[in-house]
């Protein structure tokens, strides 16, 4: 048996569980460093709060409890702008109260993390049950044209890595990452195992005196260092379009400077965030493309496929945003077809149909979510898909 | 005639001369950009004379502030300022004091931004005892858009979306944000720099949640759309109107037009914080 929390040294709560993906991502978090977390309950995302309401103070964290969604990423971008790592957890009625402040977080580079799980939606839909129907809304959901990164584990286990991964990955761009999770991985009780040590991930900080410094002057990766409140730097942060000093600056060049360097710190740097797993794609004809819970549900139409003869395989997208393109027209390159698996009615479809450039058929086995896929419903895909391509 | 050239105009001892208070400000910024007459100046300066008073350490105030004209002044200041969206600023700065304690934490903002779009979390922000400091500039409609009625339109004032006159009750700031939980609260006008500043100064250095509410004119919208004459007309009738009263039942504060109003210090009143209740906690898990 594991040491009691009460009695570690550490805060990290090393050694091998028996927990579910929201508690992984909450420890995922402590481990990763963050000590603030601000959220507003919500089914299925309660327990992530409720265990961090409890986790924190007891590692000298913050925890609060905010009066919406809206308070609540609002919070965490201010404890960010005071120098902590700082998270909040949602579902989908509140990942849209979100949004406008999202946009904040891209346009002030504040580095702070996401998590939605996932449930059956439009509006309050389906409280309980899961859904990957907000996947197109973790991309463009806010106003105006950016890049975030948006990470969707299938495992408690990958909740746990994931999430100290969404940390560092925040603080190297300085952007929002989202945890795309779902209801049913939020809820799934497995072994995770929690290393001994992270490293955390560090700021990047000013290099240059408070007179010399310009708060928004990218380095060459065009990321630029963070000075945070009280550190002597006296920066002004805006979500208005700004220069390098951080003022207010109207004019179309400014805006479309800012804007593409916004994107483009994200977008040149595939190979630091692109995360995705293939299984027997070797001798693949047919590939399955999904992610989260639906990923797992594919392996059995997989299984049944491969039993009645057709060779398929799994593409598991890791990171959903920014889109693997290129992985995934080399796999296209590869297989005769594609089928993919989704819990709504076809928004990664979309992407893997782009990416794809017409080289072999795409076909989708949705579902708008309330329960998961049957591998036969999945298996029924493959066929089909292989039907069309022979 | 823009301003450097107009400085460029001075004699040399004038151009020497540096504003006593203008280490404050982002003086590459200025102009500002707010109307001639708009009370935002006022109010900015009584802040930074509060902050002369205080003699904090300017690397331990933040300011942040929501959108609109008065959401504005936290750019203008040389201090770890965060422009916001528009109602947001309490949350954000909610964020900022947990995340840091030892900062001082002020919210500068307009009526709309922090008692329409923003109201909940002005309510909540008081009733948790959160140790931030609000200042509330109330020119009683929406500047920044043009003068669009808000929560403090006066029934049957006109604005650009009451062209008939406003149908809608306002708030009486100073007993909601009583009746929320501040712990100090108190109103003053902008006719009266010296009152301002020592409202800043009080509500700056208590405990807690506090609340200062600055009414102030605009004369561009409010102003001209409600007949007020120019600023100074406006600034006339809070004379001859206000009565001051320190104490006073926060009930009794509505601001009715052409009526006497109340303006004074209406709470002052110890509690403990958020911070504390939590930190007690923190220091007794072991965790601090
Ligand atoms: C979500 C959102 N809705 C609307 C606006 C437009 N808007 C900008 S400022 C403002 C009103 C500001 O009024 P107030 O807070 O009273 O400030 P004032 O300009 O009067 O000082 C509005 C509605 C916005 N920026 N964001
Ligand atoms: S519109 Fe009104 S509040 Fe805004 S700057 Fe002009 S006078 Fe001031
Ligand atoms: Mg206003």
């Amino acid at each position: 048996m594991s040491t009691p929390i009460t009695r570690r040294a550490s805060p990290i709560l090393s050694g091998v569980h028996f927990m579910n993906g929201d508690e992984a991502i909450a420890e995922g978090a402590i481990a990763a460093g963050c000590r603030f977390f601000a959220a507003y309950p919500i089914t299925p995302q309660s327990e992530i709060a409720e265990r961090l309401s409890w986790r924190l103070p007891r590692v000298g964290g913050m925890f609060i409890q905010m009066e919406d969604e809206i308070a609540a990423i609002a919070a965490i971008l201010g404890a960010s702008w005071a120098g902590m790592k700082s998270m909040t957890a949602t579902s989908g009625p509140g990942f849209s109260l979100m949004m406008e402040n999202l946009g904040l977080a891209v346009m002030t580079e504040t580095p702070c993390v996401i998590v939605n799980v996932q449930r059956g939606a439009p509006s309050t839909g389906l409280p309980t049950l899961v859904a990957q129907g907000d996947m197109m809304q973790a991309r463009w959901g806010s106003h105006g044209h950016y890049e975030i990164i948006a990470l969707c584990p299938a495992s408690p286990q990958e909740a746990f890595d994931l999430t100290v991964k969404a940390f560092a990955l925040s603080e190297r761009f300085r952007v929002p990452v989202l945890i795309m999770t779902d209801e049913v991985v939020g809820h799934m009780y497995e072994r995770v195992e929690i290393p001994p040590e992270v490293p955390e991930a560090p700021r990047r900080k000013p290099k240059v005196p408070p007179e010399e410094f310009l708060p928004y002057k990218p380095e060459p990766d065009l990321v630029p260092p963070m000075a945070c409140a009280g550190e002597g730097y006296r920066v002004h942060v805006t979500g208005l379009t700004h220069d390098e000093r951080g003022y207010p600056d109207m004019s179309p060049e400014a805006h479309d400077r800012l804007v593409r360097r916004l994107v483009d710190k994200v977008r040149l740097f595939p190979h630091e965030y692109t995360f995705y797993e293939e299984v027997q794609l070797e001798d693949a004809e047919i590939a399955v493309v999904s992610y989260g819970i639906s990923a797992r549900v594919s392996l059995g139409g997989i299984e049944l496929a491969r039993k009645a003869g057709i060779k398929a395989g799994l593409f598991r997208l890791i990171t959903a945003w920014p889109f693997p393109d290129e992985a995934i027209f080399r796999l296209a390159q590869r297989v005769k077809g594609i089928v993919v698996v989704e819990l709504n009615l076809g928004q990664m479809s979309r992407e893997v149909e782009r990416a794809v450039r017409g080289r072999v058929p795409v076909h989708g086995v949705f579902h708008a979510g309330g329960r998961i896929h049957t591998p036969e419903e999945v298996f029924q895909g493959i066929e089909e898909v292989y039907r069309q391509c022979r | 005639m823009p301003v450097k050239e107009k400085e460029k105009a001075l004699p040399e001892v004038v151009r020497e001369a540096r504003h006593p208070l203008e280490k404050w400000l982002r003086t590459d910024r200025l102009p500002h950009i707010w109307c001639s007459g708009c009370g935002l100046g006022t109010a900015l300066s009584a802040l930074l004379y509060a902050f002369e008073n205080l003699g904090w350490d300017p690397d331990s105030i933040a300011v942040v502030s929501g959108i609109g004209c008065a959401g504005r002044v936290a750019g203008y200041l040389k201090l770890d300022t965060y422009h916001t969206t528009h109602g947001r600023a309490i949350p954000f700065a909610t964020g900022l004091k947990l995340a840091k304690p030892d900062l001082h934490v002020i919210v500068f903002s307009g009526d709309g931004d922090l008692f329409a779009i923003g109201g909940n979390h002005f309510i909540h922000a008081a009733r948790r005892n959160m140790d931030i400091a609000v200042i509330c500039v109330n020119n009683f409609n929406y500047g920044m858009t043009g003068g669009q009625l808000g929560p403090t339109t006066p029934v049957g004032a006109r604005t650009t979306t009451s062209p008939f006159g406003n149908f809608e009750h306002p708030f009486n700031l100073v007993h909601l944000a009583a009746s929320a939980g501040a712990t100090y609260v108190a109103r003053c006008t902008t006719l009266d720099g010296r009152r301002l500043e020592k409202a800043f100064v009080e509500a700056l250095s208590h405990k807690g949640f506090t609340f200062v509410e600055v009414l102030s004119p605009c004369p561009t919208n409010y102003g001209r759309r409600n007949r007020l004459g120019e600023a100074l007309d406006e600034l006339r009738y809070y004379q001859e109107h206000m009565i001051i009263r320190h104490g006073a039942d926060p009930k009794d504060a509505d601001i009715v037009p052409g009526k006497p109003f109340l303006v004074g210090k209406f709470v002052d009143i110890e509690k403990p914080t958020y911070l504390e209740l939590y930190q007690e906690k923190v220091r007794e898990l072991g965790g601090g």
